[in-house]
């Protein structure tokens, strides 16, 4: 039981980043590569405001997820956009690009070494149940699930979150109704800079924070998506925590894959779900109408 | 009548094939027009034309003043265009599709207009939080023809609504966009295959041949054309 909710924390830390990459992917079409990274960034802005500037932590968690709004809107106005007119495969490569880019700019300043990071919960456990259950990740998928439902009503009940879907759903059509396509794309990036933001914020203080903190989330996210169907939303928070129960109980139940195999198990569910079910649980096979 | 729509000279390209070459045309306030003409003729380029979806050269005048930007902005000067083959989103639900029609107007409170759309189409509202690419042909097309109507838009391009659907929802079709050309004064600028109940519809009819304006007149004038008739009316 304990493990299910460890599981469940790490896994809603998936389904965050995995949402972001969904967010994009509906919306254009390619697999943002430097998620990841950008995530990293943005958790070093939240590290440096708490640690030198003496920020409390949740005025500096606020303040990241804007600089992480504005950062990636400001990516695809200025990077992605003026790719976009191109095959999808040069926008691939443009974001693969990002992701050294941010890497190297990331180790710059802050260097390599591995840092500590202060969480915003007690790491004491309470008991529920009979159950010694970890404070932090009761946390961590308070906050995810608050943000989940925050996206969710945003795109239900919202004009401008309709606007997007509709972009994202048929841009061409959305055009002739008066939807400003380009405009809904850059916010579709911000918001997913923000997931990857909370994503990495999350996560930072138990896998401590380096340049690469992000490189073996990304591989869970991006399984956590496939698993769920990259076009689904749903399925990407359904995928991110059954993976993060399932490598849970595999690490400490299977004794020869132990903590250190699960990055392989990751693989291979991308790998299995590829082959066996492309469209992943709630994905739909896409039919092109001739 | 003063026209709310003219085209002047109006040429249209894709890559390097020309569609329009020098297109003319005037749509009168509070009138019906009708473009007719064969496949490829350039009714659907013509459309696209007027909102910013192709490429063009020459004047388009909308409201006296010269219409200019993509789509997004021609929506916002007033224009509804139904596209082809049924301009729905499929994936979002038929209430969805009504207020993304209305997203050009700042009224956030729609439920007059939701009424006033099931005037004319009864089956709307019960049918509200179905997804849209659930219906019917006949029931997308209808609204696709809502969806443009909740932008209270002061004209109307229709690009082919008849097309694969029953005589009978065709002609239910063009009734209502009858009666809201004569009860709410309607501008509409319909592209049509089917001549007979475009121009039954229509006050004013082009014909369309390979990229150029070949016949012009009063739908009248042209059911008395001896070789509109023969190519279009097939009698």
């Amino acid at each position: 039981m304990q493990q299910v909710v460890a599981g469940l924390a790490s896994g809603s830390i998936y389904a965050s980043l995995a949402l972001a990459l969904v967010l994009i992917h509906r919306a254009t079409g390619v697999i943002n590569f430097a998620q990841g990274e950008m995530a990293t960034l943005s958790t070093y802005i939240a590290w440096t405001l708490t640690t030198n500037h003496g920020w409390s932590y949740w005025p500096a968690f606020v303040f990241t997820l804007l600089a992480s709004f504005v950062g990636g809107a400001a990516v695809h106005q200025g990077v992605i956009r003026p790719n976009e007119k191109g095959s999808l495969l040069r926008v691939v490569i443009v974001t693969i690009g990002l992701l050294l880019f941010i890497n190297g700019l990331v180790t710059m300043i802050w260097g390599g070494e591995v840092r500590a990071v202060q969480s915003p919960f007690p790491t004491r456990t309470i008991e529920i149940a009979g159950v010694a259950i970890s404070i932090q990740d009761i946390g961590t998928i308070g906050v995810v699930l608050a943000t989940v439902v925050a996206l969710w009503l945003l795109f239900q009940y919202t004009k401008i979150g309709l606007a997007m879907r509709a972009a994202a759903v048929n841009p061409a059509e959305a055009r002739l109704v008066g939807v400003r396509v380009t405009w809904m794309l850059t916010l579709g990036w911000g918001l997913a800079a923000v997931l990857g933001a909370i994503a990495g914020m999350l996560a930072a203080p138990s896998l401590f924070l380096d340049p690469t903190l992000m490189a073996a989330l990304l591989i869970y996210a991006f399984a956590a998506a496939v698993l769920g169907g990259i076009d689904s939303p749903v399925g990407a928070i359904v995928g991110g925590l059954t993976l993060g129960v399932g490598l849970n109980l595999i690490g400490t139940y299977v004794d020869f894959i132990g903590a250190d195999l699960r990055l392989p198990v990751a693989l291979a569910v991308i790998l299995i779900v590829l082959l066996v079910k492309p469209s992943g649980i709630f994905g739909r096979s896409e039919v092109r109408r001739v | 009548m003063s026209a709310l729509l003219e085209l002047e000279g109006v040429e249209a390209r894709y890559g390097p094939v020309r569609a329009l070459h020098g297109v003319s045309l005037e749509v009168p306030e509070g009138s019906i027009v009708a473009v007719l003409g064969a496949n490829g003729a350039g009714k659907t380029t013509t459309l696209r034309s007027v909102s910013g979806t192709v490429r063009r050269t020459g004047k388009v005048t909308f409201d006296g003043k010269p219409l200019r930007g993509g789509p997004e902005a021609v929506a916002r000067a007033g224009i509804a265009h139904v596209p082809e083959g049924r301009g729905t989103f499929t994936e979002l639900t038929v209430v969805e599709n009504l207020r993304l029609g209305a997203y050009v107007r700042r009224e956030r409170d729609l439920k007059d207009d939701i009424d006033r759309i099931a005037h004319w189409f009864p089956w709307i509202p019960e049918r509200r939080n179905q997804a849209a690419g659930t219906l019917s042909g006949g029931e997308q097309q209808m609204l696709a023809l809502a969806r443009a109507l909740m932008a209270k838009p002061r004209l109307l391009m229709l690009d082919e609504p008849s097309l694969g659907l029953a005589p009978m929802i065709v002609r239910e079709i063009f009734r209502i966009v009858r009666e809201l050309n004569e009860q709410d004064g309607l501008t509409v600028l319909v592209v049509e295959q089917d001549a007979r109940i475009a121009l039954d519809t229509a006050s004013r009819a082009y014909v369309l041949e390979v990229g150029r304006v070949a016949v012009a007149g009063s739908s009248e004038e042209l059911e008395r054309n001896e070789s509109v008739r023969r190519s279009y009316l097939g009698y």
